[in-house]
């Protein structure tokens, strides 16, 4: 039988077993860890580092996102990032020689209340001052850029208008995953998988390695890049972190015909839809209300997501759920991220990210590098820094950013 | 969807509930005493723990109460649903119960342990809500 097989396609990385020391650790097979790693070996000449991963490479928050990447936040801080994130994104598939499917299809963010109008065109203001691309569309316009919507007003929440950055888009996020990994793995980063940190060790205030279920690795730098697990292990080197991790969910339709052109979010009747390549309608809302790591919420949130859904789009009336799942996402109280150095010497923690990390991969990686190689921030991260909280240059993004993912 | 236990009205589906976030923090002594560190952990700090979690909701389409409950963060199981007020009954780390004074008629001691830094000052819950 088994020589009836075809040959096993090429492995895209090694399994190697973890040597007794690196010169850094990243902790966190996910895109950000995965996107540290690649930029400390490529852009600060670390490759003898390690990417340890409890379970498998993207099994965590990467793999079940809904893959929404656009720049258009209203903050200075939060546009400089994200607008930096996009660029990358936009070099990214010739630079890892791998396509991963990126499709600058816009995204659209409705607006159905006065409030939401004059936020929207604010924010629109914000990001055409930041060099974002971004502009505001009447109903009829949202409607030239998404055929399917309903403008009518014969709704509950009337679409108003909307915002639209045409450079925004989606990716297939598992091949991300993928793209790094491989590019990582050429590069000498040992991608390790099935193995857990479960403590990091210090002396005097810093760090010399981590404990893990495959025994102790010794180091002095360590990113950790754990999403909802965040909190937990920086717990372990006594570094607290003001991350609450919920419950998120998204959903998938059977497969359709090409209908939706574009990326459409409303915040105030709450959903968000796109179509995916093959054909699905991938959609998703808010999270779970209470503190969760089960990687599963409740039914009503899908309910309610689809009710808006079918009210915007009538001819998802038709349609069947195909599948819902839910990751863990670490939510701050700002809804901005934490990218920073720590009070211990030589731990940097990026997490925070939420609801809305996806699009954050490449600048995410690319800043945190910088930081876990200098011991320092990037400017672009230093806003995003533990202090924020003591300091209260908070980057209140919440409602801000038109809707989070 | 949860079912969760009201202390006043019984079994009610989670979409009636509001949530809370962590129970037992209480509001500062003396907040003009408190360094910026200080305050940052009284406002944007709290546990984020995987397992039991004493944790405050609100029955806020039922009878508008708040109450504590113990719920596992991992499999989302209520325990226990204590008043508000009343020092948490469980042992967070063991999930034990806590002898109370409600069990002994005395020992009023003993229900303020456990659950690390999170059970203090309970007496300052009510106001709390009142926010
Ligand atoms: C349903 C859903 C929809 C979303 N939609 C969007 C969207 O449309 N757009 C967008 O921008 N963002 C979106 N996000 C958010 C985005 O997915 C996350 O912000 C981002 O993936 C987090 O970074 P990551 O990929 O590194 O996280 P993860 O993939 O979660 O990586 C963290 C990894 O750390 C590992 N880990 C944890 N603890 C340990 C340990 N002790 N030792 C070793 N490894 C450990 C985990 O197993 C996991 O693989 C969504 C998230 C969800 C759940
Ligand atoms: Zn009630």
């Amino acid at each position: 039988m088994a020589d009836m097989l075809p040959e096993h396609p090429d492995f895209l990385w090694r399994n190697p077993d973890p040597k007794p020391s690196y010169e850094a650790i990243i902790v966190g097979g996910g895109g950000h860890g995965l996107a540290t790693a690649y930029y400390l070996a490529k852009n600060h000449g670390m490759t003898n580092i390690a990417i340890l991963e409890k379970g498998w490479l993207a099994g965590g928050n990467m793999a079940r996102n809904t893959t929404i990447i656009r720049s258009n936040y209203l903050w200075d801080e939060s546009a400089a990032i994200y607008e930096h994130s996009l660029k990358l994104w936009e070099q990214l598939p010739e630079e890892l020689e791998y396509d991963f499917l990126f499709s600058q299809r816009g995204v659209l963010n409705l607006a159905h209340t006065l409030q939401d109008v004059r936020e929207s065109r604010r924010r629109v203001n914000a990001n055409v001052l930041n060099g974002v691309d971004a502009e505001w569309l009447d109903p009829q316009q949202v409607k030239e850029v998404c055929p399917i919507i309903n403008i009518g007003d014969d709704i509950r929440y009337p679409v108003m208008g909307g915002t639209y950055q045409p450079r925004a888009g989606i990716a297939k996020h598992d091949h991300v995953a993928w793209a790094f990994a491989r590019k990582c793995d050429e590069m000498g980063v040992d991608i390790i998988q099935n193995c857990e940190v479960t403590d990091l060790i210090t002396i005097a205030g810093k760090v010399i390695g981590v404990e893990t279920n495959r025994g102790r690795i010794a180091t002095e730098r360590v990113g950790l890049a754990v999403a909802g697990d965040s909190a937990g292990l920086a717990e372990k080197a006594g570094v607290r972190l003001p991350i609450q991790t919920h419950p998120l969910q998204a959903l998938v339709s059977e497969l359709f015909e090409p209908v939706h052109p574009t990326v459409v979010m409303s915040n105030h009747v709450h959903v968000y839809v796109s179509q995916a390549h093959k054909g699905e309608l991938v959609m998703g809302a808010g999270v779970d209300a209470y503190n969760g790591f089960g990687q599963r919420g409740g039914f009503h949130v899908i309910e309610e997501q689809l009710s808006a859904a079918v009210e915007l789009f009538p001819i998802f009336s038709r349609a069947h759920l195909l599948r819902t799942w839910g990751g863990n996402v670490d939510v701050t109280l700002d809804a901005s991220p934490i990218v920073s150095t720590t009070e211990v010497e030589g731990l940097f923690v990026n997490c925070g990210w939420g609801t809305g990390g996806f699009k954050g991969t490449p600048g995410a990686g690319f800043s945190f590098a910088h930081t876990v190689a200098n011991g320092t921030p990037h400017e672009l991260n230093a806003p995003f820094a533990l202090e924020r909280f003591e300091t209260g240059h908070l980057i209140d993004e919440h409602g801000a950013a038109a809707v989070a993912h | 969807m949860l079912l969760i236990e009201c202390p006043n009205c019984g079994p009610r589906d989670e979409t009636e509930f509001h949530y809370g976030g962590q129970a037992h923090v209480a509001y500062p002594e003396d907040p003009y005493a408190l360094t910026d560190k200080e305050w940052a952990e009284y406002l944007f700090y709290r546990d984020n723990t995987r397992g039991l979690y004493a944790e405050r909701w609100s029955h806020s389409l039922g009878c508008r109460k708040w109450f504590n409950a113990v719920r596992d963060t991992v499999t989302y199981e209520i325990t226990t649903v204590y008043p508000m007020g009343q020092p948490c009954p469980v042992d967070l780390r063991t999930g034990e119960r806590i002898r109370t004074a409600a069990d002994s008629g005395s020992d009023a001691e003993a229900g303020g342990g456990s659950g690390g830094s999170s059970n203090s000052a309970d007496t300052t819950i009510e106001s709390e809500v009142g926010r």
